[in-house]
């Protein structure tokens, strides 16, 4: 278990390499001239070159890269054009809020789209599986930002039931900062529920088909404890695989909810940037979501392998 | 003196479900296609002939008339800008029906050839999928948030950013259908008879990537557009002057807590835009795969 724990860490190296010289590499992939484009239309030759300079297009791609990386390697992510700070320490600043909202959405999404998913299996073909199986479609279809809208004009502004806006800190206590990220995390979590519920269904119909469950139903165990406890658990590995893959979902949809609820962490940093034309910046976040995307894997990953004991490779 | 017995009725179970023939019977007999399909149609009629359906110019500029409310003049209300919010709902069916075909389409073509070149040739297997490996643990909207920043706003732009977000998804599957398809012993028999790579790959391997092809097409239509609309949300999609979905709530924005609306038309539109490519995706899955038919 421990060599395959390791080899799986090791495997993980190249594809940070690998996206982080993609990341990389956008800037002389992108079509155009990146300079020109970043410093806006009404900018002098002179202007265009100095971000030029600045982001070192005017040397050789390698020599650019093999710096910049290995500043990465140091933890060292540039320095943004805006403001003149140092990225990785604004991303440091902001990376509360978004952590406690995306923490709180996988709670709150998972303990809501798995009892569904189960739920869908074992009405399979009735009405409540229909109707679990409509909203999923739906919960796919509709924007985050459609639904954290809605959400915050008929529950906030019509029956102020929950502040419509803005991030209270963790530090400030537990009761305004939860207050706060409920509706941000619901609007945020909705595909998310749709996507663990439907793959929960599924894995649960295969897994309900087979003779051990047969088995548990007639040596007289309860319904409950055969969904959960027999089936369940032999259906995990699917579920939780999704429920990795999933993060990416709620990073690209953290960044809109955090505009349409005006919390200022990652994602609205985001946004400022793409405003202010401020590569580095964005270049630093998706490196930084990018690895925090592969890591929540990993750690998926050798979760099995400690979890199920059928997975030796 | 009649010495074959009679054959048992065939249990329930086993009775062939009532099949339908044609064009109209297909769709009886899915309802999920029918519906999603009604739906799309629905839409291109509004994207094609927006021009004839009571609209004015989506980009004519009307200081007079700014922030007006729903009415029997302005059906949708007027903007922050006094430009028709129903005509530019109209004519941004077009923008987030344009990207959605196009990425789709795009990420199929340039996802099956890498796909088929990695499934068949193994040397270029194991460099081709790391890579894609390394491109799908970027966040799909961020790789297209960067690359936005990085190029002017144009529609093209956004559909190659999407464009280049979706390949890593379909290569992979392209690939494993590949795979599994080789181990097949009609293929093996294929080659035994002295089929040539080419061929093999054309007549063979590539008829049957296309059905989960298909299936994936259209989940990657639907998302698409709705990548489109944040992109064009947050300010890095398509130039603010043309009418899209995402545009217009991007302008809705700051006025949201007083004219809700300008929000809410849209939104609805992409919406059911989504949900009727979305269906038509369940329903082909389910067509197309009959081990996830409906009672499965």
């Amino acid at each position: 278990m421990f060599s395959y724990i390791f080899r799986r860490v090791l495997a993980t190296i190249p594809v940070m390499v690998i996206v982080a010289l993609f990341v990389f590499s956008l800037l002389y992939i992108a079509p155009g001239d990146p300079a020109a484009v970043i410093a806006g239309d009404q900018a002098s030759p002179e202007d265009v070159a100095k971000i030029r300079a600045n982001l070192g297009l005017d040397r050789p791609f390698l020599v650019r890269f093999s710096e910049w990386f290995f500043n990465l390697l140091q933890g060292d992510l540039g320095t943004s054009m805006f403001t003149g700070i140092p990225v990785s320490e604004l991303i440091g600043q902001r990376i509360e809020p978004t952590l406690s909202l995306m923490v709180l959405t996988l709670i709150f999404a998972v303990t809501v789209a798995v009892p569904i998913g189960v739920l869908a299996a074992w009405k399979a073909g009735t009405w409540i599986d229909r109707c679990i199986m409509a909203i999923s479609v739906i919960g796919f279809s509709v924007p985050v930002f459609v639904v954290g809208y809605l959400m915050s004009f008929f529950l906030s502004l019509e029956l102020d039931w929950f502040p419509v806006q803005g991030y209270v800190s963790f530090k400030k206590g537990f009761g305004p900062w939860f207050e706060h990220l409920v509706l941000p995390s619901i609007a945020l979590g909705f595909v998310y529920i749709a996507l663990i519920a439907r793959i929960t269904r599924a894995t649960m119909l295969e897994v309900l088909s087979q003779d051990y469950i047969r088995t548990a139903k007639a040596k007289g165990m309860g319904q409950l404890g055969i969904l959960f406890l027999h089936a369940l658990k032999n259906a995990a590995v699917p579920v939780v695989t999704v429920i990795g893959i999933g993060i990416a979902l709620l990073i690209g949809g953290a960044v809109v909810t955090e505009s349409v609820f005006a919390i200022p962490g990652l994602g609205r940093l985001t946004i400022d940037s793409i405003v202010r034309r401020d590569y580095p910046m964005i270049q630093g976040l998706v490196v930084v979501f990018s690895f925090v995307y592969v890591l929540v894997n990993l750690c998926v990953d050798v979760i099995y392998t400690i979890v199920d004991p059928r997975i030796r490779y | 003196m009649n010495s074959f017995a009679a054959a048992p009725a065939l249990p329930d179970l086993l009775k062939p479900r009532r099949q339908r023939k044609g064009l109209w019977g297909f769709l009886l007999n899915n309802p999920t296609i029918a519906f999603g399909a009604g739906l799309l149609l629905v839409m291109l009629f509004i994207a094609i002939a927006a021009p004839w359906l009571g609209t004015v110019d989506p980009t004519e500029l009307a200081p007079r008339k700014r922030n007006l409310e729903p009415s029997a003049m302005y059906w949708f209300g007027t903007d922050a800008f006094g430009r028709d919010i129903y005509s530019r709902v109209l004519y941004g069916a077009r923008v987030s029906l344009i990207i959605g075909f196009s990425v789709a389409l795009l990420a199929s073509v340039i996802g099956l050839s890498i796909g088929l070149v990695s499934g068949t040739f193994r040397r270029s297997d194991a460099i081709i999928m790391r890579i894609m490996d390394g491109l799908m643990s970027i966040p799909p909207i961020l790789l297209a948030i960067a690359l936005m920043a990085l190029t002017r706003a144009s529609i093209e732009n956004v559909v190659i950013a999407i464009t280049i977000a979706e390949i890593p998804r379909v290569s992979r599957l392209v690939r494993g259908v590949v795979l599994s398809l080789r181990e097949q012993a009609y293929v093996d028999a294929a080659i035994s008879c002295g089929c040539r790579m080419p061929m093999l790959i054309w007549r063979h391997i590539l008829p049957n990537t296309l059905a989960p092809l298909t299936v994936q097409a259209t989940y990657i239509c639907a998302s698409a557009m709705i990548t489109e609309s944040i992109l064009s949300f947050i300010g890095a999609g398509v130039p603010p002057i043309i009418p899209s979905w995402g545009n217009i709530m991007a302008d809705g924005r700051t006025l949201f807590q007083i004219k809700p609306y300008i929000i809410f038309f849209p939104a609805v539109f992409l919406s059911l835009t989504v949900l009727a490519v979305n269906l038509m995706g369940d329903g082909f899955r389910d067509v197309l795969d009959p081990r996830k038919s409906k009672t499965s």
